[in-house]
């Protein structure tokens, strides 16, 4: 096999077609099993739009209504799918659209490849019209990026391109193509990547390293399993069940990780972190093994790391090897795919079973129950509450719908009591806390799921950052279901005002439009609620809906969502009220 | 934890914007780089970035791990300057007419191992390679008598022990080949 340098000659063995760069880069797309595309177009990437008209009936190109809709929905495809989302735009105010989106799937380590147009070679540095400098820009928040100003080094780096955005640790490349190379002719030929000498993907899976956390886990008499998306990525889902059922381990999950495993499976005993479960929370700083696996011990789940599960010895599996000891120092490191390592160290592992430890959870969750999730899901007086709403989805749903949230309060609702059935249903913008998120990933996560229910769930702040891609929905009638949980405030930045700041509510409260109407001039049904004796019908009707549905419930103006570990407090130190 | 200096050897393929990538880790931690060099290394195509640092140990660790991450670094290593040997270089740039009039200079270039690079009518330039504290110590004693100018390297290291990269490569050819 040839070894991939930075060097791009090419080999004069393989067959090859004459095209154009920009047929090249089509037909690189098509090369990877890529059939959808998200994009705008514009002055420097014309070539490239214009060879997509002639293969229209192999590549679907879906106008968004703004360059950073592209990318969302891109990683809402790539979310559901597994495979990789692919975003287009044209240069200078298209480029610099498309960072925010780039930046989410950098930190929510999303396989994406965004293609930009760029102006011609000669007139890179003079400042010429729509030329920004996106690979210094997009540099600290891609995995991988590059400039291709010759037309014959086209295929090479698309290839080089999807083989980083899905490999390893997935994360967004961007390509930057100038003018003249996607107008320039060359000999096409193409070859997947393989790899690349200067990377490595997968780290080697040390067995002694295995053998030591399954020595930890069976001598453990209070472990916790905290898992991450890895286990989603990996497609280790199954893995991770048949671990925690031979062990007989509490299993908790970060927002990321969530529906990995069946919300009601015996062992799934919440979420982590600032708004999690109080069980997993509290109990992290209580058991004696904690295992954590494909996740990033990010600051939103460890609250205060000078209290942060000290009593307890960490294995942690990871396949990035940076994040080993980045911010919770592991006792027994297990680097790799856990893919491969879980399996490895399911064989190892005695049947166990820790019932007065799991009692435990269970009776965490009667506190928590009792304090705020039957509150949360019963009130009979006053507004309706985001997780009445929720709740009414699941039974709808039966769990088997793919929820898209975008940022705050809702979120965190959504997160809390939306019921999983499968993996890869829970698409939300972690790391980066992206508002605007959920409306365009939603339209992606339906493309790429195309036989199942998709609903996002969506703040009445958040819808307002990214609404113009209602026109995308009309346009393309994607028939997904959009509910704007209205309380008219921005509600999580209204909480910690509350809590935090003597309630001085500066720039949270929002005067809104009529959402029905804006749905309805886009043609797109629409509905609202605002009592709660409507809720179950107008729910009922949006989930049987065939097209694209909008339904707006006005919710509590001032809910707060409980728990919450404060910034700075320990997880053991969460707060009920 | 203690701040040390830390001399991070990187070695990469020969990329356009790598040097951005790199120093962006630094500039995202805001960690001052003391020095930069970027060269051939001993092998073939591969460039090797000195970079010199004060940090803790545990702040190196995980940037070497950020750095290693990077899809055209081959291996990125952290030394103290205990495990390396290093030397940078400066040049002095002074009047001809304080250095003919002051004998004191000439036995100080003498004594410090320093080099007369050229001599004009209107200046001298000295050389002084060595460890940093003894460029600090000619500009010190030169300083007084006016430095027209006065430039330094940055820090070049070579360490003790062996760097294994061309194993590194010679292993990705042999697992690539197999295939």
């Amino acid at each position: 096999m040839e070894v991939k340098t930075a060097s791009f000659e090419k080999k004069a063995t393989e067959t090859t077609t004459r095209v154009s760069g920009a047929e090249a880069v089509i037909m690189c797309l098509l090369e990877e099993g890529v059939d959808t595309i998200y994009g705008y177009p514009g002055g420097a990437i014309m070539p490239v739009y214009d060879e997509l008209y002639k293969y229209q009936d192999k590549l679907h190109h879906v106008l968004t209504r703004h360059e950073q809709g592209a990318t969302h929905a891109a990683q809402g495809y790539a979310r559901v799918s597994g495979k990789v989302g692919v975003a287009v735009a044209t240069s200078g105010p298209g480029a610099t659209n498309l960072v925010t989106g780039i930046a989410d799937a950098q930190i929510d380590s999303t396989p994406m490849v965004c293609i930009t147009g760029q102006v011609g070679s000669h007139l890179l540095g003079s400042d010429a019209f729509q030329e920004t400098d996106i690979v210094g820009i997009s540099t600290p928040i891609t995995k991988w990026n590059y400039q291709i100003t010759k037309a014959e080094e086209i295929p090479e780096v698309m290839a080089k391109a999807f083989y980083i955005a899905k490999s390893g640790r997935p994360g967004p490349v961007l390509i930057d193509i100038t003018k003249d190379a996607q107008f320039a002719a060359l000999e096409f030929s193409y070859k997947k990547c393989s790899g690349i000498r200067s990377y490595k993907p997968l780290p080697e899976v040390n067995l002694v390293e295995v053998q030591d956390a399954a020595e930890a886990i069976n001598n453990a008499k209070k472990p916790m399993i905290v898992w991450g998306q890895g286990v989603i990525l990996g497609g280790a889902e199954a893995l991770l069940k048949q671990v925690v059922e031979k062990a007989g381990i509490p299993a908790a999950w970060t927002i990321l990780g969530l529906s990995a495993l069946p919300t009601e499976h015996p062992l799934n005993v919440g979420m982590v972190g600032m708004h999690g479960n109080y069980g997993p929370n509290m109990l992290t700083n209580k058991c004696d093994v904690l295992i954590a696996i494909g996740m990033r011990f990010d600051d939103r789940v460890t609250g205060n790391l000078a209290h942060y599960a000290k009593q307890a010895k960490v294995i942690h599996f990871e396949i990035d090897p940076a994040e080993i000891n980045k911010n919770v120092h592991a006792d027994i490191p297990v680097l790799g795919d856990v893919n491969e390592t879980l399996k490895l160290l399911l064989e190892l592992l005695k049947p166990n079973k820790h019932e007065a430890w799991h009692q435990r959870f269970k009776d965490h969750y009667k506190i928590e129950y009792d304090k705020i999730i039957k509150n949360d899901l019963n009130a009979e007086r006053g507004k309706i509450g985001m997780a009445e709403v929720i709740d009414e989805i699941n039974k709808s749903s039966k769990g088997d719908a793919v929820i898209v949230s975008d940022v705050g309060q809702h979120q965190m609702v959504a997160c809390r009591y939306s019921k999983f059935n499968q993996t890869r249903s829970n698409v939300t913008s972690g790391g980066l806390g992206t508002m605007g998120f959920a409306l365009p990933a939603a339209i992606g996560a339906k493309m790429g799921a195309k036989n199942r229910d998709v609903v996002a769930i969506i703040g009445d702040g958040g819808y307002q950052m990214t609404i113009q891609e209602l026109g995308t929905i009309f346009q393309t009638k994607v028939p997904v279901k959009i509910v704007v949980l209205n309380n008219g405030f921005l509600g999580m930045v209204r909480q910690w005002q509350q809590l935090f700041f003597d309630k001085r509510y500066a720039s949270t409260e929002m005067t809104n439009p009529d959402f029905v109407a804006i749905a309805k001039g886009y043609h797109i049904k629409a509905n609202q609620v605002t009592e709660r004796a409507q809720l179950k019908d107008a729910v009922k009707e949006m989930m049987e809906s065939e097209e694209a549905y909008f339904l707006e419930v006005k919710v509590e103006q001032e809910e707060n969502v409980f728990p919450m570990i404060p910034t700075g407090a320990s997880v053991s130190e969460i707060l009920l009220e | 934890m203690e701040k040390k200096t830390y001399t991070v050897s990187i070695y990469t393929e020969n990329n356009l914007g790598l040097l951005s990538r790199i120093a962006a880790i630094f500039l995202k931690r805001h960690i001052n780089i003391e020095s930069i060099t970027a060269s051939q290394s001993e092998v073939n195509d591969v460039m090797r970035f000195i970079i010199i640092v004060n940090v803790t140990e545990e702040q190196i660790k995980k940037i070497v791990g950020q750095i290693e991450k990077q899809i055209e670094v081959i291996k990125a290593f952290y030394h103290t300057d205990k495990e390396t040997i290093f030397q940078e270089t400066a040049l002095y740039k002074i009047k001809s007419e304080d250095f003919l009039d002051d004998h004191n200079i000439q036995d100080f270039i003498k004594e410090t191992n320093a080099r007369i690079v050229t001599v004009t009518r209107e200046f001298f330039v000295i050389e002084k390679t060595g460890k940093r504290h003894e460029v600090d110590h000619l500009y010190g004693i030169l300083k007084p008598y006016g430095l027209m100018q006065f430039v330094r390297s940055g820090t070049i290291a070579v360490t003790k022990n062996e760097m294994p990269i061309s194993g590194i490569l010679e292993k990705f050819n042999t697992t690539n080949s197999i295939s």
